[in-house]
């Protein structure tokens, strides 16, 4: 990428003023590129000093925050498993939606559809990826939330509830993880289907038994990269997931997630240095951590099939 | 045996056909639940009826502008009328106008009851039966939320009345501070790694972590602004350092302290696809323009940059439709909960179109979900533009590189 062989050539004869604005043009680039570290590092800095504010207040201890099934500021309990127990609980539910039908999706768009039919497709899936995660929201509160009353009984299903916002984001995800598969699908090298069709194997063997086993990292990386986005994801849990922690595993009750509870808190004119000011920053770089840990992960997964194929 | 494989293989191919298909119809769903609320019949009901006040055998539309004044004068109180007529004086504002004062300030209808579109259309009996029993001095109305005057009236705490002109404003200047940040800085650290980077340590750890922060959740940004751009640069972004006379209320939660946070969750982004583009130059171009002498910046600005600058503004143009539709780094941040008033300038208090959605969705009343369903329809037309636009950008490309 670095063509030196220019460079060399009008070494020899630089003028001076010309030479200087090189110089000043390459740091001011670098300078730009800089700004993303020190975006990453501003991240980091001011969620641990906050968090580090929150847990040396003497309100709370790291072993109570990560033990008890208690979170009510009001009352000091500050642990965090009922927050993080409905967060596990809607991306849970969104990948139960998402991960079949995307890997379905990605199977039949890669394996059996027609070009024609997946020009028509994937544009569609591209719109569904693109809409604003709000409108998910008032998709789920709206629509799903009514829909699963009319099936299970109103007296079940709660107005806020982690089903509903699980599935709502379920079809959020859903595209991505079909659009991420069969990326992955394709790149299996045509060699190894045509060997297997040779052997007078049907469409479905030779996509279950040669095709997935083969992309089966890029299939992975797919499904953490979605986990990653279930786990960050606020609008549809702020709206339909319902406000207050509840430690429950009834995915028909209201129960806040640790997103929710961010938004909830800092929407309402919050005074800095309190406790509920910090708390947000403590949950927050959880919440960086499990992000980041995962979007890591699957990077190591992508980078690893890259080179078995290339 | 055979038989069995083959009818395995349909049986499969019908489940993966099927998945792929449920995408499609969710769309479909998505898109029907928010038309269906949208529009639809609604009662309302007047507060004095139009006959009461105006008594005639015409309509209240066909007055003349002298008895609508006289109603005015009957009604209302002397104070009110002395502020109308300090606003505008009497003589100088139209009939129409005028009727409008009568409609609001006397008449004043107010919706009680409202259907779905669904409802509207395969329920009209029961609807009519409902006037008839529940609100026998109901009037009966096909409405469309999304209207003109939705379009361009200001907030309100009535349904009816409310509009999404200050949320649009804001929403526009957000992206544009969003722009002026993102865009410079973006394609700048693009042609840095493209053009500059060797492949040394430094230089993989910027690569690396722009790949990270594009998976950071956007909420994450929100508590970085919250912390950074409306607490630590209050005096900056509240504008106190800048002039003593700015209303300072906003406290550091200021347009431009959005702005500046949503300039930085999108820069990622415009990087990654202006990395791409600016990959995709070919090789050649570059040569032939150091053979002839040009320095690197002179290659970069008047060939690289030139080349590949359509498919640059394709990626900034889905990245700016990202930042349009983000919520909750706005409610972090600090967007306020009800902005009467057009923001004046970049250091005014805030809010934007996905910010009334959510406040609107969040109430109880019912009516405000329809509310809701209209500022959806126009953010979703928004992005649908934006797309649209980037779509013809890249096609007006692909044409030019072959002719």
């Amino acid at each position: 990428m670095n063509l030196s062989i220019g460079a060399t050539l009008f070494d020899k004869n630089p003028s001076k003023a010309l030479q200087l604005r090189e110089l000043l043009l390459r740091g001011l680039l670098s300078f730009s590129a800089i700004i993303s570290i020190c975006v990453t590092l501003g991240i980091v800095y001011i969620l641990s000093t906050e968090a580090f504010l929150f847990f040396s207040s003497g309100e709370v201890s790291l072993l109570e925050f990560f033990s008890s099934i208690e979170w009510q500021p009001v009352i000091d309990k500050f642990g965090i498993l009922p927050l993080l127990n409905s967060t596990l609980m809607t991306s849970f539910i969104a990948m139960l939606v998402a991960g079949p039908l995307g890997i379905f999706a990605a199977i039949y768009m890669s394996e059996y559809a027609s070009n024609n039919f997946k020009a028509r497709v994937k544009p569609i899936l591209e719109i569904l990826a693109g809409i604003p995660t709000i409108v998910y929201g008032y998709f789920a509160l709206t629509f799903i939330t009514p829909f699963l009353k009319n099936i299970f009984g109103h007296d079940v299903v709660d107005v806020y509830n982690t089903a509903s916002a699980g599935i709502a984001m379920g079809i959020l995800i859903f595209p991505m993880i079909a659009s991420m598969s069969e990326d992955a699908l394709s790149a299996v090298p045509s060699g190894l289907r045509q060997a297997a069709y040779g052997l007078g194997a049907t469409k479905l063997e030779v996509s279950t038994g040669i095709i997935v086993p083969s992309a089966i990292s890029g299939i992975m990386a797919a499904f953490i990269v979605g986990l990653s986005r279930a786990v960050g994801e606020t609008m549809i849990v702020a709206l339909a997931a319902g406000a207050g922690s509840n430690f429950t595993f009834n995915p028909f009750k209201s129960a806040e997630t640790m997103t929710g509870y961010i938004a909830r808190i800092s929407g309402g004119d919050i005074g800095y240095d309190t406790v509920d000011y910090n708390s947000i920053f403590a949950i927050g770089i959880f919440l960086f951590i499990i992000t980041l840990v995962l979007n890591i992960i699957s990077q190591k997964i992508i980078g690893r099939y890259r080179e078995i194929y290339d | 045996m055979d038989i069995i494989r083959q009818r395995k293989n349909l049986i499969s191919k019908i489940v993966f056909q099927m998945s792929t298909i449920i995408g499609i119809v969710a769309l479909l769903i998505l898109m029907f639940s928010i038309f269906n609320e949208a529009f639809g019949y609604v009662i309302f009901v007047n507060e004095k009826s139009p006959h009461e006040i105006f008594n005639s055998e015409k309509n209240l539309g066909e007055a003349t502008k002298e008895e609508l004044i006289s109603i005015l004068e009957d009604y209302i109180s002397k104070g009110l009328m002395r502020r109308f007529n300090f606003e505008q004086s009497f003589s100088e504002r139209s009939a129409e106008n005028i009727l409008e004062l009568v409609m609001t300030e006397v008449v004043n209808p107010k919706i009680v009851k409202a259907w779905s579109l669904t409802s509207s259309l395969f329920g009209k009996k029961k609807i009519i039966e409902t006037l008839k029993n529940d609100y026998p001095k109901g009037n009966l109305e096909f409405r469309s939320w999304l209207s003109p005057n939705f379009l361009l009236s200001p907030q309100s705490s009535i349904p009816e009345k409310t509009g999404i002109i200050t949320a649009l404003t804001g929403s526009l200047m957000l992206l544009l501070i969003a722009i002026i940040l993102a865009f410079p800085l973006g394609i700048g650290t693009a042609i840095y790694l493209e053009e500059y980077a060797k492949p040394n340590r430094l230089n993989n750890l910027i690569q690396l972590n722009i790949y990270n922060l594009a998976g950071i959740p956007s909420i994450i940004y929100g508590m970085l602004g919250l912390a950074v751009f409306v607490r630590f640069l209050e005096p900056i972004t509240s504008g106190k350092i800048f002039s003593q006379t700015i209303n300072s209320t906003a406290n550091g939660r200021t347009i431009l302290s959005a702005g500046l946070t949503l300039g930085i969750l999108i820069l990622p982004i415009i990087i990654i696809n202006a990395q791409e583009a600016i990959r995709a130059v070919p090789k050649s171009l570059k040569f032939s323009s150091y053979g002839l002498g040009a320095t690197k910046w002179q290659t970069i600005w008047s060939h690289i940059l030139p080349y590949s600058m359509d498919r640059i503004l394709t990626g900034s143009i889905l990245a700016v439709s990202r930042a349009l539709g983000e919520t909750a780094p706005l409610i972090v941040v600090g967007a306020s909960t009800f902005v009467a008033q057009k923001p004046d300038s970049i250091f005014s208090k805030f809010t934007a179109l996905p910010i009334q959605i959510y406040q609107w969705t969040a109430r109880p009343q019912p009516e405000f979900r329809k509310v809701a369903a209209a500022a959806i329809i126009v953010l979703l037309v928004l992005l649908l533009t934006l797309n649209a636009g980037a779509v013809m950008l890249r096609n007006h490309h692909n044409k030019k590189k072959k002719g």
